[in-house]
């Protein structure tokens, strides 16, 4: 039996919007990739983007890079895939994908055959999975009950190398999925010509945040041939190398167990891998192992936490400064009282006030360890959490005028102790939302839970 | 004639020390070296260790992952985050300002 033929893959930038820098795109062109993908999410900001099917990305940023990539995927002939769209995948981060690439293609007069991939989760069904006991809680989860599930305002199932590689043998040139790994896009293809998942898995982990593995940091792009024993990479910029080091170093990020990584259909194993220098610009990896497990599907939820309003100050006074608790603890339980006679709430209960101190322990909190050393001036950040944003920013506007007069036993009479930069100090910033699921779903096949959808483009 | 050795700290001696996320449940610190007798000396002073994580970042000892990787001329130890990442409450959404007290970590 012959072995399988390399394969080389083109990883444009870490995320879609970022950036790459042209004389790049122009020389991967001429590298001739087999396939390009892109990474467009991440839950790394936090669960407002999927809380809000709301892209991180502006679509200003997302066009620059998307008009590029489908005009070098026209010349080249190859598949485009586009994970995580709209940053968290939720539906709507795809129909948004798919609305500003058909705009893209009337510009620019490109044919192709679009694929869309949709993921999202009616939250009454993942409840009932959780109820009959499919759904796991990750290592460091809280306790999340099926009520919990249910009030989540979007779930995303994230999909595996599987769900691109349907689109793939249906002869869709272009790719726009939901929440995907960000190692499948680039796996899905290597892997549906038979290269071994060893080898696949570790060059698709080492390549999705594009350059920021190589010796020059920024956003931009790699290319990797992967064969039957191992994979290179280089950076398309000529300015930058990929090293043993710095390949190596690259499993460790945003990654808590560096050595054995997770996929759908089982784990990577690069506790053996080599890492070999082949020159300045260029390493190769080799002794990556893959072990097939039984297949899981991992479930991202976000719910609504309560709506929100801040008030940013600075203290100044020594006296104040060194007497932030017992202050605090004092104007904390007047506000109790006021939350009472204002609204229908308890404080503590529905309505919440955070106030910090930046300066002393904003920042790492009860894990400061240099929390007593008073400097010259603080900080405050007030944040008050309330159903409703008028309720917010009510008790805001109590919280930071009772704040900003609460005295202290060293001055008798009236002081003004917070310096406030902005009148009024009260800024609503919405919808607050919390993370609910972060769980797998066991007993369940690669595309089940997925939504597919083909299209042809055609202009010009 | 033997090298003398001058004590130094971490923040010194270290080619970079990053906190960072590894999913809104966990959140992660890499200490990198840019050479490997430097990553040795680190390695051969014990001083990170997973007693001294949990009394610095006050959790329980049974839940750090701690590893050493010379391929990578870095130590890394994660545990799960003190609250889900953006919970209320939250002061660092991506996890990425909780490694000073590794800085002035003495290195003999």
């Amino acid at each position: 039996m012959t072995e399988p033929k390399s394969i080389r893959v083109f990883a444009t930038t870490g995320a879609l919007g970022m950036g790459f820098l042209d004389d790049s795109l122009a020389r991967a062109i001429e590298m001739k990739p087999d396939v390009i993908a892109c990474d467009a999410g991440s839950t790394d900001s936090g669960p407002h983007y999927l809380g809000a099917a709301a892209p991180k990305m502006s679509e200003q940023a997302i066009r620059r890079d998307m008009g590029r990539l489908l005009q070098a995927r026209d010349a080249l002939g190859v598949p485009l895939i586009i994970g995580s769209c709209g940053t968290s995948g939720t539906d709507a981060g795809v129909n948004w994908m798919a609305s500003i690439t058909r705009a893209l293609a009337s510009e620019q007069g490109l044919s192709f055959k679009l694929g869309l991939a949709y993921c999202e989760q009616p939250s009454a069904k993942v409840a009932q999975w959780m109820d009959k006991g499919k759904v796991q809680a990750l290592p460091g989860a809280p306790e999340t009950s099926s009520a919990d599930a249910a009030g989540c305002s979007h779930i995303v199932a994230m999909m595996g190398a599987e769900a691109m590689q349907h689109l793939l043998e249906q002869g869709c040139d272009v790719i726009l999925a939901g929440r995907t790994t960000d190692t499948a896009l680039f796996a899905a293809l290597p892997l549906l010509r038979g290269l071994p998942p060893g080898p696949v898995w570790h060059c698709a982990k080492t390549i999705e945040c594009g350059a920021v593995c190589s010796t020059k940091m920024r956003a931009d792009g790699l290319m990797a041939d992967i064969d039957a024993h191992g994979f290179e990479v280089e950076p398309t910029a000529l300015d930058a190398g990929c090293t043993p080091l710095g390949v190596a170093s690259h499993t460790l990020y945003e990654n808590a167990d560096p050595i054995y990584i997770t996929e759908p259909s089982g784990v990577l194993d690069t506790g053996a891998a080599q890492y070999e220098a082949l020159n300045d610009r260029r390493t190769r990896v080799t002794g990556s192992a893959f072990e097939h497990k039984p297949y899981s599907i991992k479930l991202e939820g976000a719910a609504p936490l309560g709506y929100q309003t801040v008030a940013i100050g600075g203290i100044r006074d020594p006296y104040i400064l060194r007497q932030l608790d017992s202050w605090t603890d004092e104007m904390m339980a007047a506000f109790e009282k006021r939350v009472a006679e204002l609204t229908p709430y308890t404080l503590g209960v529905e309505v919440r006030i955070d106030i910090s101190y930046y300066g002393r322990d904003a920042v790492m909190l009860s894990g400061e360890t240099q929390a007593n050393d008073i400097g010259h001036e603080n900080g405050i950040l007030i944040v008050v959490t309330a159903p409703e944003q008028s309720t917010a920013n009510t008790v805001a506007r109590f919280v930071s005028h009772a704040a900003s007069h609460w005295p202290i036993p060293e001055w008798k009479g009236f002081i003004s102790g917070i310096a406030f930069p902005f009148s009024p100090p009260e800024i609503d910033r919405g919808m607050a939302y919390r993370f609910v699921l972060h769980h797998v779903v066991t007993d369940i096949t690669p595309l089940e839970l997925f939504r597919f959808q083909t299209e042809d483009i055609a202009h010009g | 004639m033997a090298e003398v050795i001058q004590a130094t700290t971490l923040g010194e001696l270290a080619s970079l020390v990053r906190s960072k996320n590894a999913g809104p449940f966990w959140v992660t610190f890499d200490v990198m070296f840019d050479t490997d007798s430097d990553f040795q000396r680190v390695v051969a002073s014990q001083v990170i260790n997973k007693a001294w994580v949990a009394a610095t970042w006050e959790i329980p000892l049974q839940d750090i992952v701690l590893v050493e990787l010379p391929a990578a001329r870095a130590i890394k130890f994660s545990f799960p985050r003190q609250r889900v990442q953006g919970d209320p409450g939250e002061s660092d959404q991506y996890s990425g300002q909780q490694y000073a007290p590794l800085l002035g970590l003495v290195i003999r």
